[in-house]
């Protein structure tokens, strides 16, 4: 469906988007992953055919986003990063006009918003400006769906969202692919990434890896430990100086470490315990998708 | 054509429903039109001169009642001897005094003819021209209705020098009209575009299968007939406050304000299309506006003193058309076939921008 | 052993018209506390916040902040405080070192003490190198760290972070944590809000609002075992969605 061929953007000296390429099937719930700045915003606009590339190209069923701009944009249904609404517009308002920009009506698309849409039908003449984070977010989706798009292009749908709202968002995302959408969808958080048929994750305009959430964390080099304690900062820098130490981060009430593969579970606990005084609970864990981005990190 | 009516539904929606910008966009026209317009009438309404009536006589009575009656001036006559002006002008608050001479009603009666001593303060040019040319007036009834000629000998009191124009309210309150229609016209359609770019909705549309021409369009029809009302307000001010006569057609004068309008709006579109916040599409329809129609339409500086190369560049300021057309309409009562050279000059304008926007009107972010 | 507090709010409310955004909350934060103030969008957070900073002040109920009435004492309050949110930021068009000059000199720090302080700061951060840089040519992730270190710079008894690592990539998240720790360690009391669960995980005592009013409020483990979950995602989902 999404064919990014070796693309390239740079603004003046920065290289905001460098030599990317990916692939997304249809039917697939693709998310680009990655921390603000990495350039996920500049690839959408490349895709949404709003900038054009420098290099390389990308094609969406078969139309190229610079030579069939138009044909591309109607074919899209795009969210861009901040929710784009008007503000001094109700609810119904705002849906009615994108759906009559595109040359439909709610009513005939009804049936591909009605699971979302039903929860801001209470509110439907109330500005868009009034609502909350999360019912915008929700609105701007409907908005971008109202066409009946082939592709959905979601720009960071769920940042300055609380975690409730994120949650029941992968949920309408997860829905909506079972009614056959294809949809890209960016987002600065990690976890968001397991809810995904397959992830891309950017840092600083490179891919780092592409492949399934599962077999991205299955890749990991090293063997993962879960420590906890009472006081993490001070275990943390307890950790620190161990040579057997690949990597060790903060997650949550317990501390990552990564050691070499041959390392056993004794061994950690003879260390700590010859070097704290307070009791301490250590345990093999998986590692997820998070320790494996930082860990790509490290390697760039 | 449903989505562009959609599009001219939400522009109207945005207009009613930010009451604040709403008012700005009445309210600003009218305070200005006032403001510069009384700056000049209501020194012409109170303005103090000096009489010295040196014939004392029925006919030197009736052209002072005659003057007192105007409603112009609050006259004094608190002395018989011209060597006390000069003291008196450098009170400062009177700028202008009339000398009636001893042999006034002798000459008139003799001769049909009688000469009167104007003398003004020429530190203050402006008010005093201002007042010459209404006391014009006043003297130009009195020969009517009397049967005489008096001979203004008018003379200027150190200084300065005279002011050839002789400019009255009537040729400034056009150029006041012209400017503040065309400011706010541009601004509006400036502005509007900007925000939607601010908010990041200008990308869903260009996304969406909407026509740049529609967009552009769909920009202008809302605004043009909120343009064309502020022209209306506009409009009556100058006729009712101002006292400007309307000696032309009204419906040439619409049409030429419809023309003018559009100009504008346009203008504001092309200014939108280099703007990417609401401030700089402000700034620059202010500065790169105003100056430019203030100085190059002939409304404040005689277009023909000055250098060649600001006189052909002010061929390309709409303003300079426009006024000549107003002025001609409501001033001279000329019908079209007076000013379809300006008239044209002013659809070419139009159109050229109107091209040119639409050329330069970005179907993408860079 | 007493402890002393830092924040003390008591029935504190703020209404708009008949909508009240903070509904009689109370709640204290002690010194040298890493307190996690969450909620859904919506909740009141931010309103809470603006009180508790002395932007705005209060319908009813009162409180004290640093030792200051946060309706009464708002200038004394500002001065003993810090604040820095991901809008809230640096000058993008000045340098990092005259950013911390400005900062300085708006909180009356002595030329002297800005170059002391500029100097552990950058020396801390690993910076050194790019003190004449512009801002906006530094990286989100160090920017965050930058703002936060500026935001202390004049030792504020407590400093409010409003969603600070919203969008950073995960190393550097975790750094700045690591600031956050360091600055507790120099005595200073951090109140923070986060939409990231983990981040939750790090403070001592974390508070959930709902609709206006504190719904729950203790430490990470208190939470956990009231609402038999195993992480701060679960306890938040289960308390937001009632």
């Amino acid at each position: 469906m999404i064919n990014i061929k070796n693309i390239k953007k740079s603004y003046g000296d920065i290289t905001a988007v460098d030599d990317i390429t990916i692939h997304v099937r249809k039917g697939q719930l693709f998310g680009l992953i990655g921390p603000d700045g990495a350039g996920k915003t500049s690839l959408f606009r490349m895709l949404t055919s709003l900038l054009i590339p420098d290099e390389g190209s990308a094609v969406i069923m078969g139309y190229d986003t610079v030579k069939d701009y138009r044909k591309v944009r109607n074919i899209l249904g795009y969210m861009p990063e901040r929710f784009s609404l008007y503000m001094d517009l109700s609810v119904e308002e705002n849906l009615n006009f994108f759906a009559t920009v595109f040359n439909t009506t709610i009513e005939e698309n009804y049936h591909l918003i009605k699971d979302i849409y039903k929860v801001l039908e209470p509110f439907k003449d109330r500005r868009a400006g009034d609502l909350s984070g999360g019912m915008k977010q929700k609105l701007a989706l409907c908005c971008a769906l109202i066409h009946k798009p082939e592709v959905l292009l979601l720009d960071e749908p769920t940042t300055g969202v609380d975690p409730v709202s994120r949650k029941e968002f992968w949920e309408m995302l997860k829905s909506l692919q079972t009614k056959g959408f294809t949809t890209f969808v960016s987002t600065p958080f990690l976890d968001d990434a397991e809810l995904c048929d397959e992830v891309a994750l950017i840092q600083d305009g490179k891919i780092l890896d592409m492949d399934s959430p599962q077999n991205i964390a299955k890749k990991y080099p090293h063997k993962l430990w879960s420590i906890s304690a009472s006081n993490n900062y001070k275990l943390l820098r307890a950790i620190g100086n161990y040579e057997k130490k690949k990597s060790a981060f903060a997650f949550g009430n317990s501390v990552h470490l990564a050691t070499a593969n041959e390392v056993e579970i004794e061994e950690i606990q003879n260390y700590l315990k010859s070097i704290i005084d307070y009791d301490f609970e250590i345990k093999p864990i998986e590692p997820n998708i998070e320790d494996a981005f930082m860990e790509l990190m490290k390697e760039e | 054509m449903k989505t562009f009516f959609a599009f001219v539904n939400k522009e109207f929606k945005h207009i009613f429903r930010d009451r604040r910008t709403l008012i700005i966009l009445f309210g600003m026209p009218i305070v200005l039109v006032v403001l510069f317009g009384f700056a000049i009438t209501t020194e012409i309404n109170n303005a103090k001169i000096q009489v010295v009536d040196l014939a004392n006589d029925v006919y030197s009575t009736k052209l002072i009642n005659k003057i007192k009656a105007s409603g112009y001036f609050s006259v004094k006559e608190d002395t018989k001897n011209i060597n006390d002006i000069e003291r008196i002008f450098q009170d400062g608050k009177v700028k202008l005094a009339v000398v009636i001479p001893q042999s006034f009603s002798k000459d008139l009666i003799n001769t049909n003819y009688a000469q009167i001593q104007i003398i003004t303060d020429a530190t203050d040019p402006n008010t005093s021209n201002i007042i010459t040319s209404y006391l014009s007036a006043v003297f130009k009834q009195f020969e009517m209705e009397e049967g005489y000629t008096l001979s203004t000998n008018l003379e200027i009191n150190t200084r300065m020098k005279y002011n050839p124009l002789n400019k009255s309210v009537y040729m400034f309150v056009p150029g006041v009209m012209t400017i503040i229609l065309m400011l706010v016209s541009a601004m509006m359609t400036s502005i509007t575009v900007a925000r939607e770019k601010e908010l990041g909705t200008m990308e869903i549309l260009l996304v969406s299968p909407l026509k740049p021409s529609i967009i552009i369009l769909g920009k202008i029809v809302p605004y043009l007939v909120l343009s064309l009302i502020n022209a209306m307000t506009i409009l009556l001010l100058g006729l009712f406050v101002f006292d400007m006569p309307m000696l032309g057609s009204y419906l040439l004068l619409f049409t030429e304000i419809f023309i003018f309008v559009l100009a504008s709006l346009i203008l504001g579109l092309l200014i939108s299309t280099v703007s990417n916040s609401q401030q700089t599409a402000m700034l620059l329809s202010l500065m790169g506006l105003m100056l430019p129609t203030i100085l190059l339409s002939g409304f404040i500086f005689p277009i023909s003193s000055m250098p060649k190369i600001l006189q052909y560049t002010s061929d390309i300021i709409p303003a300079k058309w426009f006024i000549i057309i107003i002025k001609s309409v409501m001033l001279k009562g000329v019908g079209i076939t007076y000013i379809w050279k300006e008239t044209l000059i002013l659809i070419g304008i139009a159109i050229f921008l109107l091209v040119l926007t639409i050329k330069k009107f970005k179907v993408r972010l860079e | 052993m007493e402890k002393e507090t830092v924040i003390e709010v008591k029935n504190l409310t703020k209404a708009y018209g008949a909508f009240k955004a903070v509904n009689d909350i109370s709640f204290e934060v002690y010194k040298g506390e890493i307190f996690g103030f969450l909620g859904a969008n919506g909740a009141g957070k931010t309103t809470a916040i603006k009180m508790l900073t002395g932007i705005i002040t209060s319908t009813s109920g009162d409180g004290s902040v640093a030792g200051y009435n946060i309706n009464k004492q708002r200038d004394k309050l500002k001065e003993n405080i810090g604040y820095m949110s991901q809008k809230f930021s640096l000058y993008e068009d000045l340098t990092l070192m005259e950013n911390v000059e400005f900062y300085g000199g708006i909180y009356g720090l002595s030329k002297k003490q800005i170059i002391d302080k500029a100097t552990l700061m950058l020396d801390r951060l690993h910076m050194n190198h790019i003190k004449d840089t512009l801002i906006s040519d530094i990286p989100l992730g160090w920017k965050q760290k930058i703002a936060f270190s500026v935001a202390i710079i004049h030792d504020p008894k407590i400093v409010f972070l409003d969603e600070p690592t919203s969008g950073v990539d995960p190393i550097t998240r975790r750094q700045f944590w690591d600031l956050i720790y360091q600055a507790v360690e120099d005595g200073i009391t951090v109140f923070v809000t986060t939409h990231y669960m983990d981040e939750a995980e790090y403070c001592d005592r974390i508070s959930m609002m709902v609709d206006g009013e504190i719904y729950a409020i203790g430490s990470l483990q208190y939470l956990l075992n009231k609402y038999d979950s195993k992480t701060m995602d679960e306890v938040f989902i289960k308390i937001a969605r009632g």
